[in-house]
């Protein structure tokens, strides 16, 4: 959809990006991210020529813009920056309005989808439409803002740190909005911001910059997790994850080899090897395939006197268990509600992959605090 | 108390001439402010797009200022004789810098994240400026107007001495005559006329201001409205007015 090949800029002597290359597909939401002077607004700009790149080609749907005109190009791409952004000298409808008049859409079409797109920003067009900017807060011209830049029905979107001026909880909102207009709306935009949890909110990818040169493009999880170096990790917080938790998957935390017993062992063998490796439970699995058959817990043994009994004659098989690809949320709301200490991890295939223990649950939850206390 | 009724009774006695020359100082200033609005505007915007332009034209434009009137109304009679003519050149030069200067102020002083996302949202260069610039700048290029309005009529009396017609050419004759009362026959009036002047050019400059920029007090959107139909209504009065006067000046 929209590519960057090998983009050079130079302001004068001073190179500030310095050959990029990065593609982004139809519909997705990616977030270039970065400090302050790293090139995001200026990558940006790129994109609807108001800045033109000192070598390189950007494309979109495979066509080369340079080529393309710069006007329609840039009317049928939204543009939202900061408040500053709206026309001071006229009325909400006149500012969403302004291009398709311009661009001298019909009076019926552009009345309708002027309608339609104060719906989807959520503001009542009788009571907003005629107002003037400075009779906003600054959340509801950062909407219109937004809905101005829907009113040509752009394929691409772009946005400079729109929500950045806001307080935190209208800043909140309107990125649940705007999520809920993407997931809608499908449009590909391009979204610059300086702050992580932002990115970690909305984006379907992050591109991280730094010094005018993309360190690591990828999706949130993926960057949460493996940081590619170490400027990276400092940028994206080493306890962001945790604040985070819906991202924290089951196989990132699970115990990878649990202890096993085969189901024609003993209960005798059984109660030996739990003594041997210090735990209550053990997951039996079919030999060579590792299906989980069931489960034997120390006090299911206890009432038996004859030890020589095989195990998966009184090993529990109704138990619950979790997908490796599950968030640790679920599998928090399952130990919840089952009241069991240990949930295996079973792969599609029925096979046992690995554990999670309440215990282990709460070594993993409990180590951003307990790095918190060593650093003080 | 003599003075007084004497002053009457000049004023009564040659009211007609009075009138004639309110109306052609009118229309000399009228003429000389729509020249320099013509030309101070467009070389305004000009110089506000060419930025090595700027220092030499409003250079030129503050060394005209700086002369002193008598001396440049001297300078144009061996080029351009004497008369409405002439008289109309200074003034319109004298007129162009307050135009130019505000004209350029207002333009350039446009918060620039305002005109990137007019330029990125599309729309063309002219539509930036007719659309957005010139809107925007109204009220401070207005301002320019008013001062150069309040100015011409001034000056315009002085142009009497080089043989303009208009409300000096009393004040000059008086002089000459030792006439008191037909000096304060030109005098009045051409103070009248300056403060008339300037009632309106600051009534059109609250009517270009969008109402959006005046809200900053917390008015109340009706209000803002009421006032401004009020203004516009002072505007009519006022054109009427002058209307009245050329008609009259025809009569007569
Ligand atoms: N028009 C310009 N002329 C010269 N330098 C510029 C210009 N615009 C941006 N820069 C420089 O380019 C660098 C990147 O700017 P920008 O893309 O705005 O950064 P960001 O948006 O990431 O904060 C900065 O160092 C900035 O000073
Ligand atoms: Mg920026």
């Amino acid at each position: 959809m929209l590519e960057f090949r090998n983009i050079v800029k130079k302001f004068k002597e001073t190179l500030v990006i310095n050959d990029i290359s990065f593609s982004v597909k139809k519909g997705e939401l990616v977030v270039l991210i970065g400090e302050s002077g790293c090139g995001k607004t200026t990558t940006l700009k790129m994109i609807n020529r108001l800045i033109d790149p000192t070598s390189g080609t950007i494309l979109i749907n495979g066509e080369d813009i340079a080529k393309k005109d710069v006007i329609s190009l840039r009317r049928n791409m939204g543009y939202v920056i900061q408040q500053t952004g709206l026309f001071p000298h006229m009325s909400v409808k006149e500012n969403i309005e302004i291009i398709p008049k311009v661009s001298k859409i019909n009076a019926k079409k552009i009345k309708d989808k002027t309608l339609e797109l104060m719906e989807m920003i959520g503001m009542n067009p009788d009571e907003f439409l005629e107002r003037y900017p400075i009779e906003l807060s600054g959340g509801q011209q950062q909407r219109i803002g937004v809905a101005r830049a829907f009113a040509m029905d752009p394929e691409i979107i772009l946005m400079d740190e729109p929500f950045s001026a806001l307080d935190p909880i209208t800043r909140a909102s309107l990125q649940e909005e705007l999520i809920n207009i993407q997931t809608h709306m499908k449009k590909t935009i391009i979204f610059v911001t300086h702050d992580m949890s932002e990115a970690i909110k909305i984006a379907d990818r992050i591109c991280i910059m730094n010094n005018g040169k993309i360190l690591q493009y990828d999706t949130p999880e993926n960057i949460m997790k493996n940081p590619i170096n170490d400027f990276v990790s400092r940028f994206v917080g080493k306890n962001r994850i945790w604040s985070s938790p819906e991202l924290i998957k089951v196989k990132d935390i699970m115990i990878e080899s649990p202890i096993t017993i085969q189901p024609k062992a003993s209960l005798f063998q059984c109660m030996e090897k739990m003594r041997e490796h210090k735990i209550d439970s053990l997951m039996v699995v079919e030999l060579h395939t590792n299906k989980l058959l069931g489960i034997i817990k120390a006090k299911h043994i206890q009432p038996y006197k004859n030890r020589n009994i095989e195990v998966e004659k009184i090993m529990k098989k109704d138990f619950s268990h979790a997908l490796p690809e599950e968030s640790i949320v679920e599998v928090l709301k399952l130990i919840n509600d089952t009241q069991e200490s240990t949930l295996p991890i079973v792969n599609e295939k029925g096979c046992l992959v690995g554990l999670i223990t309440k215990s282990s649950l709460v070594t993993t939850l409990s180590q951003p605090f307990v790095e918190q206390k060593e650093v003080i | 108390m003599k003075e007084f009724i004497e002053f009457i009774e000049y004023i009564i006695s040659s009211y007609k001439l009075i009138i004639n020359l309110l109306a052609d100082h009118l229309r000399l200033t009228a003429m000389s402010v729509g020249l320099a609005l013509l030309i101070g505007i467009p070389l305004g915007i000009l110089i506000s797009y060419v930025k090595r332009l700027k220092k030499p034209v409003l250079g030129v434009t503050n060394v005209i200022q700086a002369i002193p009137s008598m001396a440049l109304l001297g300078f144009a009679i061996p080029f351009l004789g004497i008369g409405t003519v002439p008289a109309v050149t200074i003034v319109v030069l004298y007129s162009l810098l307050p135009i130019v200067k505000n004209t350029v102020t207002g333009i350039t002083n446009i918060n620039a994240e305002t005109l990137e996302s007019a330029k990125g949202i599309g729309l063309t260069r002219f539509q930036v400026l007719t659309k957005v610039q010139i809107p925007l700048a109204l009220p401070v290029i207005m301002a320019g107007v008013r001062i150069a309005a309040v100015t011409s009529v001034g000056l315009m009396t002085i142009a009497a001495y080089i043989g303009a017609d208009g409300l000096g050419y009393l004040v000059f004759s008086g002089i000459r005559t030792l006439n008191n009362n037909q000096i304060l026959a030109g005098a009045i009036p051409a103070c009248l006329l300056a403060l008339f002047v300037d009632f309106i050019g600051n009534t059109a400059e609250k009517l270009v201001t969008p109402i959006s920029l005046q809200t900053n007090s917390k008015q109340d959107k009706k209000q803002i409205e009421n006032k401004r139909r009020n203004s516009l209504i002072l505007l009519g009065i006022s054109v009427i007015f002058i209307i009245a006067i050329f008609v009259l000046s025809a009569f007569l």
